[in-house]
């Protein structure tokens, strides 16, 4: 087994654990902490795919400020403690259920189809995720995309603002 | 590392975020919930680009195909943020309206 192997497996095993955590504590506060280190091991998945740039986006955009935003929020509410109401057991099961189910079709549709077989994703070679080529390539064919999502931003902005504040 | 475990990986994170959603009913667990589903879409994405690019390079040394996966995982984070920002202040009018973040409350449009 290499180093990547083990590298990738140590990562998803983290991955889908802290997920698992967001889901069952009861304290939002630690929901998202757990989302936290979710994000830390996908960002640890984009570096062992050699996407760099992607990853410290990842981590400075996601766990920097999105999850501190939430985190503002979470404070401003004074929600840290566990207010949840228990919702009816059935209801609890019935989702578990759904979304066992959606993973169970999907599973056996990848195991099952033929285009993924013998399929590799390149791990730590590579060099399409350097910040030099996705810039060339992001200013050369989405150049346009890339302006409309700075006018996004700022509709974003003054519609947050606006709902945000007293009237 | 054959594809299928990322696949794989991806579709357990996006089914946990879809559980998430159907059982808790904290709005902002709920949102969170849809953040980790918006993230396993991320990494199925660059987990494909890196196979395409795998596959091509096979033939062309400086072929730069697949870098359109990565940079979809890039706009897909620009418009989760402008998402969050604007989400998270439609949770904070709805505390400061019913004092309370439980999404129970809003199954009716009236009041």
């Amino acid at each position: 087994m290499s180093i990547t192997q083990i590298m990738f497996f140590f990562l998803s095993a983290l991955a889908v654990f802290s997920a698992i955590m967001v889901l069952v504590s009861r304290n939002p506060v630690h929901s998202v902490l757990w989302l936290i280190a979710v994000f830390f091991a996908i960002s640890g998945h984009y570096i062992l795919l050699n996407a760099q740039f992607l990853a410290i986006v990842n981590l400075i955009v996601y766990a920097g400020a999105i999850m501190v935003l939430f985190l503002f929020v979470i404070m401003l509410m004074n929600l840290n403690k566990e207010s949840e109401p228990n919702k009816h057991i059935w209801m609890k099961m019935a989702g578990a259920i759904s979304g066992g189910c959606f993973l169970m079709v999907m599973g056996s549709l990848v195991r099952q189809a033929a285009d993924f077989q013998g399929k590799e994703a390149l791990v730590g070679t590579g060099d399409i995720g350097l910040i030099k080529n996705l810039g060339r390539a992001l200013f050369n064919n989405y150049v346009v995309p890339f302006e409309i999502s700075s006018v996004l931003f700022l509709s974003a902005m003054v519609g947050a603002v606006v709902i945000g504040k007293k009237e | 590392m054959p594809i299928q475990y990322y696949i794989y990986l991806s579709l357990a994170l996006f089914s946990i975020g879809i559980i998430g959603v159907l059982t808790r009913r904290n709005a902002i667990i709920v949102f969170m919930c849809i953040e980790l589903m918006l993230n396993a879409v991320n990494l199925l994405l660059v987990a494909f680009s890196k196979m395409h690019h795998g596959t091509a390079l096979a033939t062309d040394a400086a072929t730069t195909a697949g870098i359109d996966g990565q940079l979809f995982v890039f706009f897909i984070m620009v418009v989760a943020a402008a998402e969050v920002s604007v989400g998270l202040a439609i949770i904070v009018m709805m505390y400061r309206n019913i004092h309370s973040v439980d999404i129970n409350f809003l199954n009716r449009l009236k009041n």
